[in-house]
């Protein structure tokens, strides 16, 4: 205790004259932070390019964002994230000023002006029942001189103004099974079609009057072979649908109110059937396109309902919406991949045979197919048309074509990141420098001259802005071998689209990207999902010669029993070494606390039948693992039924699935929630990573507590049933929360505390003995946070100094979760300000440094606060010797900071996790917070008190350093010369 | 003395022949003054000597007590400055006990040095030898009881356990919420 008190008061005592809050300078900030902002997978774009001023495009996204890019460069002139409640249905733009966004299932209408991204209005649309929502901004339809747009959603088609939102009128579909597919203004008159189906084999077609909603005609038509799908308007009175066996495209007209079929077999267009159709909807006037397994077919239609096949091709398709080109013709873009290129052909589409433009670009094999398109138009000097393309790849990024070349891209899929994990870079060899070197002596001297002037602080507000230039753009933090501190590694993340990004921790840059093929939609998996990224091999002693490795998961659809497929790639060159399709499902996986000879580390993925297989499938792997196979359990949470079960591994796999390392497992232990009153709604772990330092912890009269470490601790909070739903659905008497730990090896229930009149959503963070969770307390109306310490009581007796400085004790030998523990826990709770997204802990490599919780606030930033505001020993009146030990006194909620914002100015939109890395200094982390926007930055919960910091004054040292030589070398001559003299006398 | 040595070395001037040739009868050319009695002097010569030496050894015991006693005073006035520089880790508290350990024990380490002077085979130097020391591990006792009032010495439990490693655990279990 004594030293340690003496250490921690001698760095309080340090840092207490300094600045006590952890915040940046101004000039600090980019310095070892980077920040980017990206949109997501673009799925509908709206192009704004007038004769006069920036050409600009409106985009909406499957992250629920609207933006608005600047066609020269990709940038984002302004943006609004609008967030996972708040789905966006539509998105058009009206009277060129503003841009209407229907999003929440069709029930919020906003309009944006359109240069600054401001909202001018926004209306709340309800209606009878929930139905597909449709945005529909014609062109010129005016209501006494106001523009309306048109918005079918819940059942009800609404006409809204333009000018600030009002309804003009409404009017209710209200049938029984009435699902409405198309609502089509045919363009130059007043008339509204709303055309859909209604009990699967019947056509129904309204016409209204687009000025008052007034129901002009209401026609039905029985189709007995029933409808499928999708249906796709060709003319403005004629639209294209399927049978209910896919086998039979229908043509179905109701011009003049007449509703007439005409039905054409697919096998009568093509000669070889491949099953059942599906209809991609395209806007384009007699053009459809269907699809049948890989084969896409471009249909046209003629003026008299007959359809004939244009293409028949095997190359997945994009067709873009029909653009108004001159004296109404429509111009449209169809987009395929060929190897290593993407053949764009823009055709009209009266004139199927002739392209007025053909392009093929080159474009990288890790963006994939393309999956969207869109066209705009420009005059070219010789008054021709010129047509750019806005495409989206597979990997969610998004690009601009034109001219054949690729104006720029963005790498949109970063929005949308599931996992992270890191890897260090490869160590610097001699003769093998990746940095770039200073261009040249004059340069490098330059450079160093300015920096004296800097510290000299003679520098001129140019020579500052240029030294600032300086420190940011400085190489050594984007060189590419790892460095002494630890801080320049590889974040690998996987994306929802299934590629693989690896970013630098110095700036951000992308060093490498891959398309994971195992995880591309093929013929025998339909719906890859990715799932988690893991450490496969980490190259450390004996393996150093290897290059680390990374394990990627996922499934085949979202079915539990869907079989899994693995990858393996190399961090270094982004290369899969290899992929395996497994025949099992994956339900778990499982890192081991084993490494083989070659440092893979063993991973056991548990299936949906629960049998355990280990991965690698080596020799060595099974004789490690068997080796161990006593000690190895697992533990699974229904949280559907409220069922927590323990699980031991039993041996080799028997009956049908007899392979080498497939292990059965028996159920140990279970523990079952009441149904009725507790409801699982969140469970936590320890990272299995997290490095402790030490087992005690000493308080302030020199007493030591033994902290109850164990990696096999599981928190686990339930809520009453009816307090699960949204916060303030129930009365505080109704709710109450309860949290558990528990021992995952035995399932013994170690602690259990219920805070009544408490409510989810439970944030949690786990680490070392404690934990912090974060819920809302109905009865304050606030919301809560608590920490949990545990401590083990058995171990507390350990007081005798000798038995201690001999070595006697038993401390640090092994211990089984089988003998009885013997925990006592501390617990305090505390009122929280935000609402939190989620919640983190800093990690270091050793774990001495102390720990901040990073809380990703509801505001998308990202909250650094000191652990030692949670600490359950926290009183009022703290005595001297707690004062000493750096208990704060209670205060009934926890202080925010502003200055502890980690993300100072910026915000994370959508954030959605962080992560936390240790680098190899002690007393330095890195933060990594991802949702729509990557952020990265070091953090030092302590300050860095084991390197000098960036602010250290090395010309005061060398100044100093150089008047102490000058002034031994003086008094040195001085006295050598007065001994002279003296010998003379 | 140094200048003296070089004076007396190669430099030499003039000297003085101080001995004492006076009992030589050959040298006796120069008649004794009157009343001179040679003989009383060389009669008293060793008595007078024996008892310079006592009152010098006697003076050098009681000095060498003297010496030994010295670090009482001291002992004193570091106890004055520890209960001034109070309990607290401070820049003076650990200033004041750190030299207060390391003047007893460079005092320990040149006991010799310090008693050379003293140094006589009539006199016992053992006693103040010994006293001399007492006082400074006395010393030392007091500034080591500073030291660990202050807290700087690892007699607690919690001084040796606090760097101890959590004890690693027998059984393994992952899992979760199926993926």
């Amino acid at each position: 205790m004594a030293i340690r008190s003496f250490l921690i008061l001698f760095i309080l005592f340090f840092f207490s004259s300094l600045n006590p809050i952890l915040s940046l300078y101004e000039d600090q900030v980019g310095l070892v932070d980077w920040h980017q902002q990206y949109l997501g997978k673009v799925k509908q774009a709206v192009f704004h390019t007038h004769k006069t001023g920036r050409k600009r495009v409106v985009v909406s996204t499957e992250e629920n964002v609207v933006a608005l890019l600047d066609l020269r460069q990709g940038e984002i002139f302004w943006r609004h994230v609008f967030g996972s409640n708040d789905v966006i249905d539509g998105i058009d733009i009206a009277l060129g000023k503003y841009v209407i966004t229907l999003s929440s299932g069709g029930s919020i209408l906003r309009a944006w002006n359109l240069p600054d991204g401001q909202m001018v209005w926004e209306s709340s649309l309800r209606g009878p029942k929930h139905s597909k929502s449709l945005l529909l901004v014609p062109t010129n339809l005016k209501i006494e001189k106001d523009n309306i747009v048109i918005i079918f959603s819940n059942g009800r088609l609404n006409a809204v103004s333009c000018i600030d939102g009002e309804v003009l009128w409404e009017k209710d579909f209200e049938g029984e099974s009435l699902e409405v597919q198309q609502v089509i203004q045919p363009p130059g008159s007043n008339l509204i079609y709303v055309v859909g189906f209604a009990s699967s084999s019947l056509f129904e077609m309204y016409q209204i009057n687009a000025l008052n909603g007034e129901l002009l005609k209401h026609e039905s038509a029985a189709f007995s072979g029933g409808f499928l799908g999708e249906v796709s308007p060709v003319f403005s009175e004629t639209v294209v649908a399927l049978d209910s066996t896919g086998l039979i495209l229908l043509t179905v007209s109701f011009q003049n109110g007449m509703i007439s079929f005409q039905q054409t077999p697919i096998s009568n267009l093509v000669k070889d059937s491949f099953g059942p159709a599906k209809i991609i909807p395209s806007s384009v006037t007699g053009i459809f396109a269907i699809k049948m397994n890989a084969v896409t077919i471009v249909i046209r239609v003629t003026d008299e309902n007959k359809l004939e096949v244009v293409e028949k091709t095997n190359h997945e398709t994009s067709i873009s919406d029909a653009l108004p080109v001159s004296e109404g013709q429509q111009a449209f873009a169809l987009v395929q991949r060929a190897g290593p290129e993407i053949h764009l052909r823009v055709k009209l589409a009266h004139n199927w045979d002739d392209n007025l433009l053909k392009e093929s670009v080159k474009m990288d094999q890790h963006r994939g197919l393309v999956h969207k398109i869109y066209i705009n138009n420009y005059i070219r000097t010789d008054k021709s048309y010129g047509f750019r393309a806005l495409i989206v790849m597979e990997d969610h990024s998004l690009l601009l074509l034109q001219q054949g070349e690729i104006v720029w891209s963005r790498e949109d899929g970063l929005a949308s990141i599931i996992d992270v994990t890191t890897s260090e870079l490869p160590v610097e060899r001699d003769g093998v420098s990746v940095a770039k070197v200073e261009h040249n002596l004059f340069e490098w001297l330059k450079g160093h001259m300015l920096k004296l002037k800097g510290t000299l602080m003679l520098a001129s507000p140019q020579d500052i802005a240029a030294i600032q230039s300086m420190r940011l753009k400085n190489s050594e933090k984007s060189k590419m071998t790892r460095d002494h501190n630890g801080f320049r590694k590889l974040l690998i993340v996987l994306t929802r689209a299934g590629k693989l990004f690896a970013l630098h921790t110095g700036d951000g840059h992308i060093v490498w990207s891959y398309l994971l093929q195992s995880l591309q939609k093929s013929k025998v998996c339909q719906h890859p999902i990715g799932l988690n990224l893991y450490k496969w091999q980490v190259p450390h002693h004996h393996a150093m010669d290897e290059n680390p490795s990374v394990l990627v998961i996922g499934k085949c659809g979202p079915s539990s029993d869907a079989p899994g497929a693995l990858s393996f790639v190399d961090t270094y060159t982004g290369k899969e070494l290899s992929s395996l399709s497994l025949v099992h499902s994956v339900a778990q996986v499982i890192p081991l606390p084993y490494t083989d000879s070659t440092e893979q580390r063993l991973h056991l993925l548990i299936d949906a039948d629960k049998h355990a297989h280990l991965y690698p499938k080596t020799p060595e792997a099974i004789s490690i693992f068997e080796r161990e196979l006593s000690n190895i359990y697992w533990y699974s949470v229904e949280d559907d039924n409220g069922i927590i079960k323990g699980h031991a591994l039993r041996g080799k796999c028997t009956g049908e699935v007899a392979d080498e390392v497939c292990f059965d497992t028996r159920e140990l232990w279970s523990i079952v929630f009441p149904s009725e009153s507790e409801k699982i709604i969140a469970t936590v772990t320890r990272k299995l990573n997290e490095v402790v330092h030490t087992q005690a912890k000493v308080i302030a009269d020199q007493e030591v507590m033994y902290k109850y470490i164990s990696r096999n601790l599981l928190f686990v909070a339930t809520v009453a049933l009816k307090g699960s739903g949204e916060i303030g659905s129930v009365t505080p008497e109704e709710s109450w929360l309860v949290a558990y730990l528990i021992d995952t090896v035995t399932g013994r229930i170690l602690h259990r505390v219920t805070h009544h009149g408490s409510q989810g959503p439970v944030h949690a963070v786990f680490s070392e003995n404690w934990v912090v969770y974060h819920y809302f307390n109905l009865k304050a109306h606030r919301y809560e946070m608590s920490v949990i310490e545990i401590y083990d009581q058995s171990r507390a007796d350990n007081k005798d100094v000798w038995k201690l400085v001999l070595g006697k004790h038993n401390l640090t030998s092994p211990i089984s979760l089988y003998s009885r523990p013997d925990v006592i826990t501390k617990s305090q709770s505390y009122f929280f300000t935000h609402s939190v997204k989620t919640i983190a802990v800093t990690s270091t490599t050793k774990g001495i440094t102390s720990k901040q919780l990073l809380i990703g606030t509801i505001g998308d930033q990202v909250l650094a606060l000191d652990k030692r505001f949670l600490d359950p020993r926290r009183t009022v009146n703290p005595t001297q010797a707690e004062k000493e030990e750096g208990i704060i006194p209670l205060t009934d909620s926890l202080p925010i900071i502003p200055q502890s914002y980690v993300t100072h100015a910026l915000r994370v939109e959508g954030l959605r996790g962080i992560i936390t890395v240790p680098a190899k200094l002690e007393s330095t982390t890195l933060v990594f917070a991802h949702g729509v926007d990557l952020f990265f930055t070091q953090l030092a919960p302590s300050r860095t008190y084991d390197s000098l910091t960036d602010d250290f004054n090395y010309a005061l040292l060398l100044i100093t350093i150089v008047a102490l030589v000058a002034a031994i070398s003086l008094t040195w001559t001085l006295s050598e010369r007065k001994e002279l003299q003296e010998n003379w006398r | 003395m140094e200048k003296g040595k070089g004076i007396m070395g190669s430099g030499r001037r003039w000297a003085v022949d101080f001995s004492d040739n006076s009992t030589a009868p050959s040298s006796r050319d120069i008649p004794d003054p009157p009343g001179f009695a040679r003989a009383s002097v060389d009669q008293d010569d060793s008595t007078v000597s024996r008892q310079k030496k006592d009152a010098e050894s006697n003076w050098k015991a009681q000095k060498a007590w003297e010496v030994a006693q010295a670090p009482f005073k001291n002992l004193l006035m570091m106890g004055f400055m520890m209960w001034m520089a109070g309990n607290t880790v401070h820049l003076f508290s650990i200033g004041i006990t750190f030299s207060a350990l390391w003047q007893p024990i460079s005092a320990l380490q040149g006991v010799g040095k310090v008693f050379e002077p003293y140094k006589d085979n009539k006199v016992d130097l053992l006693g103040p030898k010994l006293l001399f020391i007492a006082l400074n591990l006395g010393g030392l006792a007091l500034g080591v009881w500073k030291l660990n009032t202050l807290g700087l010495l690892p007699t607690h439990a919690s001084d040796w356990v606090s760097s101890l490693p959590p004890a690693q655990e027998v059984e393994y279990s992952g899992g979760g919420i199926p993926l």
